[in-house]
């Protein structure tokens, strides 16, 4: 689903260059969940918003789904990230003037779906976070987990290849995120492939495979015995 | 712009934050509305001033004569120069094509008129049948003169409506006899003068029957023509000064008076004062003009400010709806649809209010510069063209901005 070979950023900070990537390769199957993990500066972040297509790399190649990621002007990236991603942020990032329901839908009003077509939808996804009832509330009024929740629904609303978590959990207590991680789980085991950035060991044991960044390089790459949320809940 | 989805959005947006929405919206309005009070009026003085200018004919040319001031050829300064009537009949031939009207005239000053035991002083002129239309006298009742009363030297008089109140206490005078220095006159006719009180105190009687009555012999008191108006402002001005050169270099051959006296011969050339008026009022308009549209600039910064301030506000919403796949168009359709609609909206606004206020108070305004302050359609439509141009133009520079915000800085966690 992901191929990145040799990928290379670095940063202008005044005179100085900051080398933020350097060098990373790894390829990432459909239907994989897989944890980035890193310290702070370690270059997840960076990886991820390249990966998101929020920015670009300086050297190296990037290919989803088949489709080489290069050179992308405003408009075609804007594109490929409604058709191709799905974000899910450490802060949420709803638009807090609009209900839940209206947040979902918002991918699926850059897809020019019809607006009958596209609130069903955009229901739909609702329920499956289990928020079919909250559909009409403005963001204020729900939750954290909840934010979350209608956060996914929205990443999940225009069906994407992959999911970009950062962070998910982040602003969460534990319990709301073992609640936010189960979801996340589910959706995999429905095939969605997925990638979460966490500092967090214990989320990063829910996933199927560990990458660990330091200092722009991966040090460590595995496979891990999954961990299910349930459990917790 | 007739995406229903888009409204929704600016609607939102906008009941969202009302107070910032209603500041904008005055800003924008109270630049509309003065720009429209201001036109109306300007319009006000033109039409004041048009009434102004009505009590005679616009296109009118006088022509009397002085004594001389300066000596020329032998002969000394002061000497009384006096028309005729063979120079009446002399500038009618001769400049026949560029006349419209032509009356040659012999006024007695002021004159005492009895009728029976009623008796009043006014201004008796002794003037031809087109004096009618060079002094824009309306006939009420009756007639004005004629030919045959020119040709046969009748003793008819025409009088003012101010003379029929005084001398006939209102009274229908047609028929009635009143008498000058003894003299008895028909009168014929009653007229209304848009110059108002001072112009219906003249009386009219044949020039002919004046020169009779009043030891005239063929002296002319003073020509007065009006030039026919065809084409612009511009070239019947043109057509009339060279008309008074010509006239004013016979005269001055035949009487022998210096080229450069300008005393002895006096010419009124009404339309040269209404040209000079008309610029004035040109001036004022465009002096509105400017400042109604500096004031529509202020408030169409105002809305550009505002519009800025909103897009930094919604940089984190708009790199959100970038990194869901908005394109940047579509952002700049957003910032720009709502800067439109917020200048179209309350500039409609102001100009319904400025319309409004023109049509409540333009009707009381009583004032002899100031005669029916309007604004017309086409003028209307110029201003809400203007605040289209407007509101895309405050709208730019944000939704420019708006389009250039990267996703990654926009969502950055603080």
């Amino acid at each position: 689903m992901i191929q990145i070979k040799d990928l290379h950023k670095s940063y202008k900070m005044g005179s100085n260059s900051l080398h933020v990537l350097k060098g990373i390769n790894f390829n990432v199957e459909e239907g994989e969940l897989v944890s980035i993990m890193g310290s702070s500066g370690s270059g997840k972040s960076t990886l991820l918003n390249i990966l998101g297509m929020l920015d670009e790399a300086d050297e190296g190649s990037y290919t989803l789904d088949g489709v080489p990621i290069k050179n992308l002007n405003e408009r075609v990236a804007a594109k490929y990230r409604n058709k191709f991603l799905g974000f899910i942020f450490q802060s949420f990032n709803l638009i807090n003037y609009k209900s839940a329901l209206d947040n979902v839908a918002l991918p699926l009003y850059y897809q020019k779906m019809p607006r009958k077509e596209r609130m069903d939808r955009a229901f739909h996804y609702l329920e499956k976070v289990g928020l079919a009832e909250w559909s009409h509330h403005l963001p204020s009024e729900l939750s954290g987990g909840q934010k979350q929740r209608v956060a996914i629904a929205r990443a999940l609303a225009s069906d994407p290849k992959v999911l970009l978590a950062d962070e998910p959990t982040g602003a969460l207590d534990s319990k709301t995120s073992h609640e936010v991680m189960e979801l996340i789980q589910g959706i995999n085991d429905e095939g969605k492939t997925i990638l979460i950035v966490t500092h967090e060991p214990d989320i990063a044991q829910m996933t199927k495979r560990i990458v660990n960044l330091k200092d722009g390089i991966i040090i460590d790459d595995h496979k891990v015995e999954q961990i299910r949320a349930s459990q917790y809940v | 712009m007739f995406d229903i989805e888009r409204w929704q959005e600016v609607f939102e947006t906008l009941s969202k934050n009302k107070l910032r929405t209603a500041l904008t919206c005055i800003s924008v309005a109270s630049g509309i509305f003065i720009l429209i009070v201001l036109l109306g009026f300007s319009s006000g003085i033109q039409n004041g001033v048009k009434d102004q200018f009505s009590s005679d004919a616009t296109n009118k040319l006088s022509i009397r004569t002085r004594s001389t001031t300066k000596g020329y050829k032998g002969l000394n300064p002061g000497r009384n120069i006096q028309l005729k009537m063979e120079d009446f009949i002399d500038v009618s031939r001769n400049y026949d094509d560029y006349l419209e009207y032509r009356s040659g005239n012999y006024s007695i000053w002021g004159s005492l008129i009895n009728y029976k035991n009623e008796s009043g002083n006014f201004r008796v002129q002794g003037v031809m049948p087109d004096f009618q239309f060079i002094e824009n006298a309306d006939i009420s009742e009756g007639r004005f003169l004629n030919e045959s009363d020119i040709n046969e030297a009748k003793k008819v008089i025409v009088v003012g409506n101010k003379v029929k109140t005084e001398l006939f206490k209102g009274k229908s005078p047609l028929g009635e006899y009143v008498s000058i220095y003894g003299i008895q006159f028909k009168v014929i006719g009653v007229f209304f003068d848009p110059g108002g009180e001072r112009e219906e105190s003249n009386v009219y009687i044949p020039v002919t029957s004046a020169q009779k009555a009043f030891n005239g012999g063929d002296r002319v008191r003073d020509m007065a023509f009006t030039v026919p108006m065809s084409g612009s402002l511009n070239e019947a001005l043109e057509l009339s000064e060279d008309l008074v050169a010509g006239i004013e270099y016979d005269l001055k051959q035949k009487y022998i008076i210096a080229p450069d006296d300008i005393a002895a011969i006096r010419v009124d050339n009404t339309l040269e004062e209404a040209k000079k008026i008309y610029s004035l009022v040109d001036i004022i308009r465009a002096v509105f003009w400017f400042v109604g549209i500096g004031t529509i600039i202020a408030g169409v910064v105002g809305v550009g400010n505002i519009m800025i301030i909103i897009v930094k506000e919604r940089t984190k919403e708009i790199g959100i709806r970038k990194a869901l796949g908005a394109q940047p168009l579509s952002i700049i359709g957003m910032i720009l649809q709502e800067s439109i609609f917020v200048t179209m909206f309350s500039g409609l606004f102001g100009l319904i209010a400025g319309l409004g206020l023109l049509e409540l108070v333009g009707p009381t305004i009583d004032n002899d510069f100031i005669k029916y302050p309007q604004v017309d359609f086409n003028t209307a439509l110029t201003t809400v063209f203007i605040l289209v141009i407007a509101g895309t133009f405050a709208g730019f520079l944000p939704a420019y901005r708006a389009a250039k915000i990267k996703p990654i800085i926009a969502l950055r966690d603080e």
